[in-house]
This record gives structure tokens, sequence and C-alpha cells, in this order.
């Protein structure tokens, strides 16, 4: 069996481990993946974060990522990340930078088993606050500077990939640069608060082309997360990376409150496989869920078999389909050999699925965000939702080389 | 790391930062210093790097293992690519 074939199976544990340990943010992205902004009250406590903590070690999960909502305002956060790493749980943590001091930075760049990953959107405040929020830019370049001053080498700078900022990438990649971080880009995919502007912000075709050709260039100094494989049927030198769906493979989420869903993108009841609280815990779950056996299990390629491309580019993202409503096993809806425009002018207004759940900040969901409600998408509801997570399975595969998340 | 070149006549170990998961195809090691993930496609080649700080060289820690002839350049070279990675190292 190839190696690709032992990942397609699943592991004993996961690689890409997502956990979003509050629903509460301060800020209000419009694209969150999670649809966060409130704390949700059933949010797993200390110890019950703890316990988690102690699976994933006799689980030998190397190392976590966290996210959110925006982690560090659980007043726990840095108990948390304390406990995991003296348990040899290494820890990468997605944050605006709202809490990182100098101070913090200092205690941060000191310790082997913490990541830290900063989102930004734009590398221009214009940009980024259009979608992040007034005021996220400055924050996102002072955390930036205070780790870089700390002495904290290769941090992560994340960007989500957008129509605005497409043709920044030169500008995000000297933005990294002077702070000493490493760039790291991943897709924007239509979940939580994300899939209400999909259509207004993900790349058009031109540009899917573009990120394509800048990544053929620039690969080896960029994370993806192992995001863009549907951008393989571009070219015949597959990208870097495992060019495969992992959810449930490799990839997973426990949600704040215990939920473990297939992939941090695809929060709907359709990839709930259970809860950390049940008896048998997060193992259990990701051994013995129905759902994930499932997942395992080979796949049909649907409309996508007889695509020359189907190889390195499978039909694309899982979640990206789903939120858009077309079916599993057929083209993305970004397909780059333009199987995708077709296929979403055929869903029924309103058919595609909502995300589950909704932890905006009330009032705020529709009333900022530069983004209008398109007739014919569906009540911009509820959803879950806002970080790019390193939802590809093994961000940056080489042969005997992958990079961390 | 990968600053001297490997030497299979040399002892090694396995890096104190690296742990190692076993899975079906043999094993996952987990680089904390560089964050690095690599892989052990064979358990046999998992259990000799396992075993690697208990035998003078490495070729005995292969002899150890009973890793046939034929299969021993490949072992090396995959050593050699994991000495590189810092997933081992000179003792
Ligand atoms: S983001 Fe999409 S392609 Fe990646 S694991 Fe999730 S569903 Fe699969
Ligand atoms: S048809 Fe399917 S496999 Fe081919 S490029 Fe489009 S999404 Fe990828």
């Amino acid at each position: 069996m190839k190696l690709v074939d032992h990942f397609q199976h699943g592991l004993d544990a996961p690689i890409c481990l997502t956990w979003e340990l509050t629903y509460a943010c301060n800020l209000a992205c419009v694209h969150c993946l999670s649809s966060s902004g409130r704390r949700d009250p059933r949010e797993l406590d200390t110890d019950e974060c703890k316990a988690v903590i102690d699976e994933l070690r006799r689980m030998q999960v190397f190392y976590v990522n966290i996210g959110g909502g925006e982690p560090t305002v659980r007043p726990d956060f840095w108990e948390l990340v304390d406990y995991a790493t003296a348990h040899r749980v290494g820890v990468k943590f997605s944050t605006n930078g709202v809490r990182i001091t100098p101070e913090r930075a200092r205690g941060l760049a000191a310790s082997d088993y913490v990541d830290v990953q900063i989102s930004l959107d734009g590398a221009t405040a214009e940009v980024n606050d259009a979608v992040r929020g007034a005021g996220s830019y400055d924050t996102a370049i002072a955390a930036m500077r205070h780790l870089s001053e700390a002495g904290f080498r290769g941090f992560k700078l994340s960007v989500v990939m957008t129509r605005q900022n497409i043709g920044q990438l030169d500008e995000f990649a000297g933005l990294a640069d002077r702070y000493g971080a490493q760039l790291r880009i991943t897709r924007l995919r239509p979940a939580g608060r994300g899939a209400d502007v999909w259509q207004d912000l993900h790349p058009t075709a031109e540009q899917q082309r573009q990120l394509y050709d800048w990544l053929v260039a620039h690969g080896e100094q960029v994370l993806t997360g192992d995001s863009f494989f549907h951008l393989n049927a571009f070219g015949s030198t597959p990208l870097p990376g495992l060019n495969l769906c992992g959810a449930g493979r490799v990839v997973c989420l426990i949600d704040p409150v215990g939920d473990v869903y297939a992939c941090p993108f695809a929060i709907h009841d359709e990839f709930l496989a259970g809860n950390v609280r049940e008896p048998g815990g997060f193992a259990a779950v990701w051994r013995s869920s129905p759902l994930f056996a499932r997942l395992r299990a080979p796949q049909t390629g649907g409309g996508c078999t007889s695509c020359s491309a189907f190889d390195t580019c499978r039909g694309g993202c899982m979640a990206a389909k789903f939120f858009t409503g077309l079916p599993l096993d057929g083209p993305d809806p970004e397909c780059v050999r333009g199987h995708g425009e077709p296929a979403l002018a055929a869903v029924a207004a309103g058919a595609a699925p909502r995300p589950s759940g909704d932890h905006s900040h009330r009032g705020e969901r529709r009333s900022r965000g530069p983004v209008p409600v398109r007739i014919g998408r569906g009540r911009p509801e509820p959803a879950p939702a806002d970080r790019p997570c390193d939802a590809g399975p093994l961000a940056g595969f080489r042969p005997g080389r992958a990079e961390h998340g | 790391m990968g600053s001297v070149r490997f030497d299979p006549g040399l002892p090694y170990r396995c890096s104190p930062q690296v742990a190692l998961r076993p899975e079906a195809f043999g094993a996952l090691a987990y680089h904390f210093g560089t964050r690095r993930l690599s892989f052990l496609k064979s358990p046999l080649l998992a259990d000799v790097v396992r075993d690697l700080d208990q035998h003078e060289s490495v070729h005995a820690a292969l002899d150890g293992r009973g890793v046939p002839e034929a299969e021993r350049a490949a072992h090396v070279a995959a050593l050699a690519q994991l000495a590189d990675a810092g997933t081992i190292e000179p003792r």
C-alpha cells in the first residue's frame, strides 16, 4: 500500500487536529468560519479541557491547532497552553493578536512547544479592516512587532486568500519577512459566516490562476495547509502536499462544547461525529465513529472521475461543495476546469445547507461588513466558524518532510 | 542538523526532541524543535530508529533487527534522510 493510501484510510490519531476553545471573540470578521462572537455557556471548562489534553497525550497527538473564536480571551487560555506543553502536546494557536503583549511575546518566544499564528487578511489596513473590522490591522501588526522584538522567529502570518487580497501576495511575503515570520496562505471556504460572503470574496478564475503561478514560483517559502490542491488541475507539477481531503482521515475539529466534526470547515450536523464528553472520549470518536468510517472508505469521483486532473485535484474540497449545495462526489465550486459555475447555477436558491450553530454577536451580523446580501443566496443566518485551520492533511508534505501546519 | 555527513559506522540515537507514533505503515515522527513531521515508511525502519541508542553503530542496529541484506541500502538511505531532518542524530 502506498503511503497516501494509508492516509486515505485514516490514521490512529489525527495529524491536523483543530481545537476551537471558545466561540467568544473580540472581532466579528465577515468570513468567520465558526460564526464566532459570543461565548457558548456549554463551553468545556478548564478541567474538561485538561482531560482532553491528557487524552491527546495518550493518543500521541503531537500538536494541536488551537483557535476559536479568539482563544486568548478565555481566562484559562495560558493555563491550558502551559498544561498542554508540560505534557508534550505542542500548541499552535491562531490569534488576531489582541493579547500578544511584549511580555507575553517574550514568554512565547522561550518555548519550543508553542507556535503562534497571527491572522491578517489584507496587507494594508484598508483591505484587512474591511473584512476583519476597524483597528484589526493595527492589532495584528503590533502583535507581530512584539513577537519579532521578543526574538520569536518563524511564527506564522496567516492569510485567507480573497478576491480583494490576492493582488497583495508579494506584500504579504514582504510583511512576513520584515517580522521574521513565515507566510501561510489558505483557501477561503464557504463555512460559517463565510458562506454568506463567499460569493463576493472568493477569488475569480483569473485570480486562481495568478495564485497558482505564484505558488509554483514561491512554494518553498510559503505554507498553505495543503489547502489549494484543487488548483493542481492547472498544471503538471502538483503543489507540495498530500493532495487529498483529509476530513475525518487525518483532520478533525473539536469545537468549544466538545463536539467533534470531520473538519473545521464542516460545522454541520452532517459532519458531526460525536462529543468528547461521551464515554470513551475523543479517542472513541476518532477511532469508531460511523461517520469517520464512512469518510475513510473509498470514495467515488462522481462527475470528476473522467477528468484528467482527478489524481491531484480529487474533486477539491468537501466542505466547499457541501455549503454551496453541490454534490460531494462532483467538482469543486472553484473547479479550475470551469465545471463549478454551471454546477452552482443549477443549485436552487436557498437549497445549499446552512452551517449549524451561530455565535455571532447579536445584531452585528447583518449590520456590518462590506458585503450586501445577495438575492438567491438564502438568508444570511447563523453559522459557525472563522479561522483558517490547517485543514490540509499534511500541510507542505514532501517526501521525508512535512510542515507543521 | 545535517551539518555532519551521515556515517552508519557511528553511534546514533533518535533525537530527544522527537516523538514517534506507531502507525500501520511504520511510524510518524514529529520533531518539536523544527516542527517537522517525517514518515518512517516501514515498521522495521521504525524499530531500528527506536533501537539506535542501544547499538555501537547504525550498522549494528540494522543487524540487531535482522534487516535483510537486500534492504540494507534502502534503510541506510532512509536513515541518512532522517539524520538530515534531525530526526536522528549522532551521539
Ligand atoms: S477544508 Fe475541505 S478539503 Fe480540507 S479537509 Fe476540510 S473538507 Fe477536506
Ligand atoms: S472536474 Fe473535478 S477533478 Fe477535474 S479539475 Fe474540476 S474539480 Fe478537479
